[in-house]
């Protein structure tokens, strides 16, 4: 008898308080701005396209789906990742989030020809140029989207990583290999 | 050995074995041959590189100006020796990437003729800035390892009215005895360095400060300042990293640099003993900052030694006049073993910040076996800086850089201390070292995101500009050719 | 020319210290009073003792191969054997094996290597598996068997301990007995007096560790011993054992004065239980413990005043397994408020005012 009071009490509780919650979910919703918006603003905003959309904005749509990983955006690196991932509150997975390769167009001169292809599609005007003129590209503007190599007709525009020199050297982070995975013998120096 | 009884004026810091004992007991080896070719960086200071005066085909004497200094912090760069230029290139640095950096390179004639000299009879009698500028023109930076060029301090010293110069003596990297040589051959010149640097910075007193595991250096230093009560000499605890400047002047005269500030605002300059030694060469002698005395030594050197070198010597040189074994040579360091940077190879040359250069063998070094952290909080308790390394180590290897910074990351110095007592051999000081070089390059890409998010939308404004006006020149085209229809219709009609 | 060598940092030199060198000495602390107890409680305890370490290193094997990695320089550290050792001196002399098996299991599976292995637990592992063998199995952990010394007429022989540990005690009346501390609390129910209960009781006998009790906790002071040698030694810090042991006694002595028949006297309270072992080997354990000196403090008289409170008032007769776990679970708490003021700051973390001379 105690038994049967006992178990239709809690059934009886359970079902009220689960009924008060559901209410409170949908009544008491906070509104809060469009995810979207806010995820646009974090990304490059270069329409590079190298995370396979058409450009930031159904990026930023596809994230918010969850149709995308934090880890979507190259040019972004981990930083970004970790930033989309807080915003949507996401676990990360950085582990195969190489640091975009630091890349730069630059034009050879000997073969450029003048026809200004290139900076009529640069995304940030890096490349500067008249008709006929050799053209040359800002190092520091450009973003490595690529676009201008893609219509280079003599193919004298090529991406070159950025050169490391003692200003822009940086330690690497220490491998973290604790006991020694099976089968390797290497040991943990960096 | 001092007990440390002023417990709240030290905190932390290790006891690490000192093996000063071989080399401290031999004089300074002034016989080094002088070597064929001088590799000389235009970058041995901090702030901008110097600026080269000479031309490759030169001549040029000893002491002669080769850089002037660019900028408010910079210093001049001078020949070491007499000889010809045979180049202005980019060579590897002594740095642990060894990438380039621009290099003048000298090849000496053997001669090492003087340029002239001209002193002033009495310093004392120069201006407090004359003696700052004559500091600056001879090239002098500190001399410590830090590289801060010295006249631009003696300059700050003087502005904010400090009123104790701290001369640094303690040397507390162990292997390195280049200061202890320093004051037990040269003690008189050293004194005459603070004194001129007193001068220079209108300050009343200065402590000249030995850890007591040099007691001869104590003793010559103290019969060199007896003349002089505005000069004292202590003796503090050896322990490292007592050289810490703000652990030294927290321990000295008792006051706390806050974090922000540097220590002249709170009455205090410190400068090292072979930064005094190069004041007295430039006033009294005239001598800019040419060479400098650097200790040899670690398990793979036959004869470990302190060696007055000319700034630009390659280290392979050195190495050769001290014999070391390159198959027992596990690794190099410029500097102590503590905070000094490992070198990839011996082609390169010695510079104003080479206090030490060390040739370690295997046994001599850490353990890099890494195990994980056991949370000892050794690291806690000799830390200097009052930080939790082993907090900040977690969250910088799971990426966690903001709440690393939030821990203290950028009031680290790296002196190594948690690093060298870490018993699962974490490599802490590295992880720290990454996370601030991580926290600069997210900052700069968080800037470059932002400048070309300005670009694009510049350009957006441009191309819509353009539209517009084609709109506009499209509608006003129109408009005149109705205009023209409509002239055209009414002469028509006229006639 | 010498080859190129890659980028190395930060200390290039080391103190030589690691992992298993703390480990070991910690057990070289522990062995004095281990063998004491050994001694004390004859073959069975010997069985127990055994059985648990090598279930532990066993456990700890089968995790480590369960990961992917390769098991042997893990187990060298010396922590599972050391884990293992640790919980056999809590367990009562003639448990049965499966008591120790499930400890070590308990102890090593969900007290560590769930959390991530070593320096990842919350919990204290050998603290977590006594508590959790205590609460599911109280008749066998509260069987305490009475002193039967070694090569003695009444010791059990080898293969009678063989019988005891694998098959159970046969009479359990003869051979056991309640320790002190649990023959109090049961004589208090009946309202007998301390004086009165305490009339056939030697304190220097419980002092030197000639009282029943778990395996390796009656000496107190060879517990002592290893302790004070491990803090000389530099392994362990002095805060928490000073702090654990001070509160205890000062509590105990406090309301010892104000009724000295119905409140334990401090001595007895050092003597008996675990205090010892807890407050030298246990609280201050590295992973669980607060990380600096004034938070270590906080927590060992935080452990006193709870070993104390669960003694005295609660229900079982030691309570300082539950008072280290209650501790363990408080130390990140500690650790996030009492932390070392960093140079140049203030204790909030601001930059200090510059002082105007």
């Amino acid at each position: 008898m105690y038994v049967l009071s006992a178990i239709v009490s809690l059934t009886l509780l359970g079902l009220v308080l689960g009924l008060l919650l559901g209410i409170a979910g949908k009544y008491l919703k906070v509104e809060s701005s469009p995810i979207v918006d806010e995820l646009e603003a974090l990304l490059p905003g270069s329409q590079c396209g190298q995370c396979g959309f058409p450009g930031c904005r159904p990026a930023a749509e596809a994230l918010a789906e969850g149709n995308a990983p934090a880890t979507m955006c190259p040019p972004g690196g981990s930083a970004l990742a970790e930033q989309i991932a807080a915003l949507l509150g996401l676990d990360l997975d950085l582990s195969d989030v190489k640091e975009p390769e630091l890349l730069v167009a630059r034009v050879s001169e000997a073969t450029c020809t003048g026809c200004t292809r290139c900076f009529k599609v640069c995304p940030t005007d890096a490349i500067v140029g008249a008709p006929k003129q050799i053209h040359a590209v800002v190092a520091d503007a450009c973003i490595a989207c690529k676009k201008c190599v893609e219509v280079c007709p003599t193919e004298c525009l090529q991406m070159h990583p950025i050169e490391v020199t003692l200003r822009n050297w940086r330690w690497a982070k220490p491998l973290n290999v604790p006991v020694q995975p099976m089968g390797t013998g290497s040991n943990a120096v960096c | 050995m001092l007990s440390l009884f002023k417990k709240p004026r030290f905190r932390g810091g290790v006891h690490a074995e000192e093996h000063k004992t071989a080399t401290a007991a031999l004089p300074i080896a002034t016989d080094f041959p002088l070597p064929k070719k001088l590799y000389i960086p235009l970058q041995q200071h901090v702030g901008k590189p110097a600026e080269p005066v000479i031309m490759v085909g030169e001549k040029v004497l000893k002491g002669q100006l080769l850089a002037y200094s660019q900028g408010l912090i910079s210093a001049p760069v001078h020949a070491p020796s007499s000889g010809i230029i045979v180049d202005v290139n980019d060579y590897p640095a002594p740095h642990p990437s060894a990438l380039p950096i621009r290099t003048i390179v000298l090849e000496t004639d053997g001669k090492d003729e003087w340029m002239a000299t001209p002193v002033a009879l009495d310093p004392f009698q120069l201006n407090p800035e004359e003696i700052s500028f004559r500091v600056g023109a001879a090239g002098i930076v500190g001399l410590g390892g830090a590289t801060f060029p010295t006249a631009v301090k003696l300059n700050m010293g003087r502005e904010n009215h400090v009123d104790t110069l701290i001369i640094n003596g303690s040397e507390c990297e162990p292997y390195l005895c280049c200061d202890d040589r320093l004051m037990q051959e040269r003690a008189g010149e050293i004194i005459d360095g603070v004194r001129l640097m007193l001068h220079g910075m209108e300050t009343e007193q200065a402590v000249v400060a030995i850890e007591d595991n040099k007691p001869l250096a104590f003793l010559e230093m103290l019969a060199a300042a007896e003349p002089y009560a505005q000069i004292k000499v202590i003796q503090i605890p050896t322990r490292y990293p007592m050289g810490w400047d703000r652990q030294l002047i927290r321990y000295v005269t008792g006051k706390e640099v806050p974090v922000g500030c540097r220590s002249s605002e709170v009455g205090v300059t410190i400068h090292n003993v072979g930064t005094a030694y190069a004041v007295h060469k430039a006033i009294r002698l005239g001598q800019p900052l040419l060479g400098r005395v650097v200790t040899v030594a670690g398990g793979a050197v036959k004869r470990p030694m302190n060696v007055e070198v000319p700034f630009g010597t390659l280290i392979s040189e050195l190495f050769d006049f001290c014999g070391v074994r390159s198959d027992e040579t596990a690794r190099i360091i410029m500097g102590g073993p503590m905070m000094g940077d490992s070198l990839p190879h011996t082609g390169l040359p010695t510079v104003k910040a080479t206090s030490g250069i060390l040739a370690l063998t295997q046994s001599e070094l850490k353990n890099t076996e890494e195990q994980p952290c056991i949370r000892c909080a050794s690291c806690v308790s000799v830390c200097p800086a009052g930080l939790r390394p082993l907090d900040m180590a977690n969250n910088i290897r799971i990426n966690q850089l903001d709440a690393a910074v939030d821990l203290g990351l950028k009031d680290c110095i790296s002196c190594g201390c948690c690093s060298y007592i870490c018993p699962s051999n974490i490599p802490l000081v590295q992880f720290f070292k990454y996370a601030s070089g991580e926290v600069i390059a997210r900052q700069q890409a968080q800037h470059k995101s932002e400048q070309t998010k300005r670009l694009i939308d510049a350009r957006n404004a441009r191309m819509e500009r353009i539209a517009q006006q084609q709109r506009e020149e499209e509608l006003a085209r129109i408009a005149a050719k109705a205009e023209r229809e409509r002239l055209k219709a009414e002469q028509e009609a006229l006639v | 020319m010498i080859a190129h060598m890659k980028p190395s940092s930060g200390a290039h030199v080391g103190a030589n210290n690691s992992v298993s060198h703390i480990m070991w000495q910690v057990m070289l602390a522990i062995s004095p009073a281990t063998a004491f107890g050994l001694l004390c409680f004859g073959w069975p305890a010997l069985n127990l003792f055994v059985i648990t370490v090598l279930s532990a290193v066993a456990f700890e094997a089968l995790c480590l191969r369960l990961k992917g990695r390769v098991a042997k320089p893990v187990i060298m550290d010396g922590s599972a054997v050391l884990t293992g050792w640790l919980l056999a001196m809590t367990l009562p002399p003639w448990a049965p094996w499966w008591v120790g098996v499930v400890g070590s299991g308990l102890a090593i599976i969900l007290g560590k290597q769930v959390y991530g292995g070593l320096g990842q637990n919350l919990f204290n592992p050998a603290m977590l598996a006594r508590v959790a063998l205590l609460i599911s199995f109280p008749i066998e952990m509260t069987t305490w068997a009475n002193v039967s010394p070694l090569f003695f007429s009444h010791s059990p022989g080898l293969i009678e301990s063989w019988h005891i540990t694998f098959s159970g005690l046969d009479n359990i009346d003869a051979s056991t007995g309640a320790t002190t501390l649990g023959f109090i609390k049961t004589e208090f129910s009946q309202n007998r007096l301390l004086t009165d209960i305490l009339k056939d009781t030697s304190g220097f006998l419980s002092f030197i560790g000639w009282s029943r009790g778990s395996l390796g906790e009656t000496s107190a002071l060879l517990l002592g011993l290893g302790g004070i040698w491990l803090i000389r030694q530099n392994i362990i810090q002095w805060q928490i054992p000073v702090s654990l042991l001070l509160t205890v006694a000062l509590l105990a002595g406090v309301f010892h004065t104000m009724d000295s028949e119905h409140y334990v006297s401090p001595l007895l309270h050092l003597n008996s239980g675990a205090l010892m072992c807890v407050a030298f080997f246990i609280a201050t354990d590295y992973v669980t413990s607060p990380n600096t000196k004034a938070g270590q403090l906080v927590f060992g008289a935080g452990c006193g005043l709870l070993i104390f409170v669960i003694r005295t008032w609660g229900a079982y007769p030691e309570g300082a397994g539950f008072a280290v776990l209650l501790m363990n679970s408080a130390t990140p708490l500690i650790d996030h408020y009492i932390r070392p003021r960093i140079y140049g700051r203030d204790r909030k973390g601001k930059p200090l005012e510059i002082p105007k001379s």
